[in-house]
């Protein structure tokens, strides 16, 4: 069978075939390592830090002993009134942007705008926050203020991952509701909104994560170095756990090594407990898709 | 309808077009249209593709003001009154049904597929929503093949069931004026046919514009037949005239023939 036989080319077509599949591989692992190697440690480490008592007590002892409590919690209520404002107002300008807004070059500068607007520096934010929410709007440094100031920087994310989820729902569905008569918010909330919720939803949970992870926004505009109580209302101060992981690791003197391991443990199984929720409604939704 | 301007003598036009042409950014894609739409007629337009058919159903039921760049100039009558000065332009596409190339399922089940312009248009009591949705789908010819399923989607039918799907949805409009943009072309022979007699039926109580690109179904079922060709309507006649050769184009005739195109 001459004629299956391997030529020259196929050869080093082959060769070369197996090189390239060979560097993609080999990037991919160098890509896990790390992520891997920062689990192991964490878990290693950290794991034996972790107790009923780390979760539920306030720190004591200049905070070299005790738990995180305070910290926990203010990351929850930072985090959760940070949605309270990004979400609708994120969700309702995308879409704005995507129904509504006419093709034109300001739509395409505001669309600019926003993209650009997720790549700014959280410690730009930061400042924003202060100079906007603690001093002008007055609410002093406060989990208002610090929400906020989130707030803000999370936004531009919404309205993308938003804006996302809206445009994958095909276009040939408006056009059908369109050419029967249904205005854009009939087409908008009976077709379009229940087709992009999975995207949405994944968007806002994801974002939660990285909100939870931030400290230089909150440092300036809410969160404090140590409180001795919780906050009573959303015009004090509070702790919050990413500023706490940075007082423990290079403020404090006296830190058992294991405290931060813990504390970033805690933080990171947050966050990941967030994603896999956020994967978990994805399949769930995706399941249900309807083309 | 006190806000329109005045109606048309002639009741028996459904669709007066008038020196219509149709840009894309400034590109022409239509020009210098003329043409009319009698009640129950089938108007069978022709052509290869972009040629400017699809472009003219959209500016029929105005939906230029949706598609970004789209721009129309010249004059269309709906029963006699101006579409461009038709302020409610939710209330002018109810009134036209339209069917597309590809069947647009939305993804809602077989029955909300029909009830769907009908909830929007303010139908609440599922009493009324069962009758116009069994009445659309019976006059479609689909009733009997989806009565026992119709809480499944109607994405998981078949590309012809669709199609049927989609006619009986824009019937539940309750439209004067049904256009179909080339509804054949992922429908199989068989329920081509099926979907032609239904057409035929339909031409008693509404007209029907047939935009196609097999010029036998014009032949077969259009009362007239315009020849669009590169954004140009080559000529407007009686069905039979064009397809044996009495036409005022020589273009007509290569085209119809299958010479070109």
């Amino acid at each position: 069978m001459t004629m299956f036989a391997k030529t020259e080319h196929n050869v080093r077509c082959y060769a070369t075939e197996k090189r390239w599949k060979a560097l993609f591989l080999l990037m991919t692992a160098l890509l896990i390592l790390p992520v891997l190697v920062i689990l192991t440690l964490l878990i290693v480490r950290g794991g034996p830090a972790i107790s009923w008592e780390f979760l539920t007590a306030f720190p004591i002892k200049g905070m070299t002993e005790g738990g995180v409590f305070p910290a926990l919690l203010g990351t929850i209520f930072l985090v959760s009134l940070a949605l309270v404002f990004s979400v609708p107002l994120g969700i309702a300008a995308a879409i704005y942007l995507s129904e509504y807004a006419p093709d034109n070059v300001l739509t395409r500068i505001i669309n600019l705008a926003i993209i650009n607007l997720a790549g700014v520096p959280s410690i730009v934010h930061a400042l924003f926050g202060l100079g906007a929410f603690v001093l002008f709007a007055g609410f002093g440094t406060s989990i208002l203020a610090a929400s906020l100031t989130l707030a803000i920087m999370t936004l531009p994310v919404v309205i993308i991952a938003t804006k996302e989820s809206l445009q994958s729902v095909p276009h040939a569905f408006r056009e059908a509701c369109w050419s029967m008569g249904a205005t854009r918010w009939q087409t908008i909330r009976r077709i379009v909104l229940p087709n992009a919720v999975s995207g949405i939803l994944t968007g806002v949970i994801l974002e939660v994560s990285r909100t939870a992870g931030e400290t230089a926004p909150i440092m300036f505009t809410g969160a404090a170095f140590f409180l001795p109580f919780l906050p009573e209302s959303v015009y004090d101060q509070t702790m919050a756990l990413s500023l706490h992981l940075f007082v423990v690791a290079t403020q404090v003197p006296n830190v058992p090594e294991d405290l931060p391991y813990g504390v970033a443990l805690l933080l990171i199984g947050l966050v990941l407990t967030m994603n896999a929720l956020s994967i978990g409604f994805r399949i769930r939704l995706r399941n249900k898709k309807k083309w | 309808m006190n806000n329109l301007s005045t109606p048309l003598s002639n009741d028996h036009v459904m669709l007066a077009v008038n020196d219509l042409s149709i840009s894309y950014n400034g590109k022409v894609a239509l020009r210098n249209v003329t043409l009319d739409v009698k009640s129950n007629e089938i108007f069978g337009i022709i052509g290869p593709s972009g040629s400017g058919k699809t472009s003219f159903l959209k500016a029929v039921n105005r939906m230029d003001e949706l598609t970004s760049g789209m721009s129309t100039s010249g004059e269309i009558r709906f029963h006699g009154y101006d579409t461009s000065k038709w302020r409610n332009l939710y209330s002018l596409r109810k009134r036209i049904g339209v069917v597309f190339p590809l069947p647009t399922g939305l993804p809602l089940s077989i029955y909300e597929n029909v009830a769907f312009s009908p909830r929007i248009s303010g139908v609440r009591h599922k009493v009324d929503l069962d009758e116009i949705v069994e009445k659309c789908l019976r006059r479609a010819a689909l009733w009997n093949e989806v009565k026992d399923r119709l809480s499944s989607l109607g994405s998981l039918l078949s590309g012809g069931q669709q199609q049927r799907l989609t006619i009986a949805r824009a019937l539940s409009q309750d439209p004067d004026l049904l256009m179909l943009d080339e509804f054949s072309i992922a429908v199989d022979p068989v329920t081509t046919m099926r979907i032609e007699d239904v057409l035929k039926e339909l031409k008693n109580e509404l007209s029907i514009i047939l935009v196609t690109n097999l010029v036998q179904q014009a032949e077969r079922l259009a009362d007239r037949t315009a020849f669009f060709l590169n954004g140009e309507m080559v000529e407007v006649g009686k069905t039979e005239d064009i397809f044996e050769g009495k036409t005022s184009d020589s273009r007509t005739t290569a085209y119809v023939e299958g010479r070109f195109g």
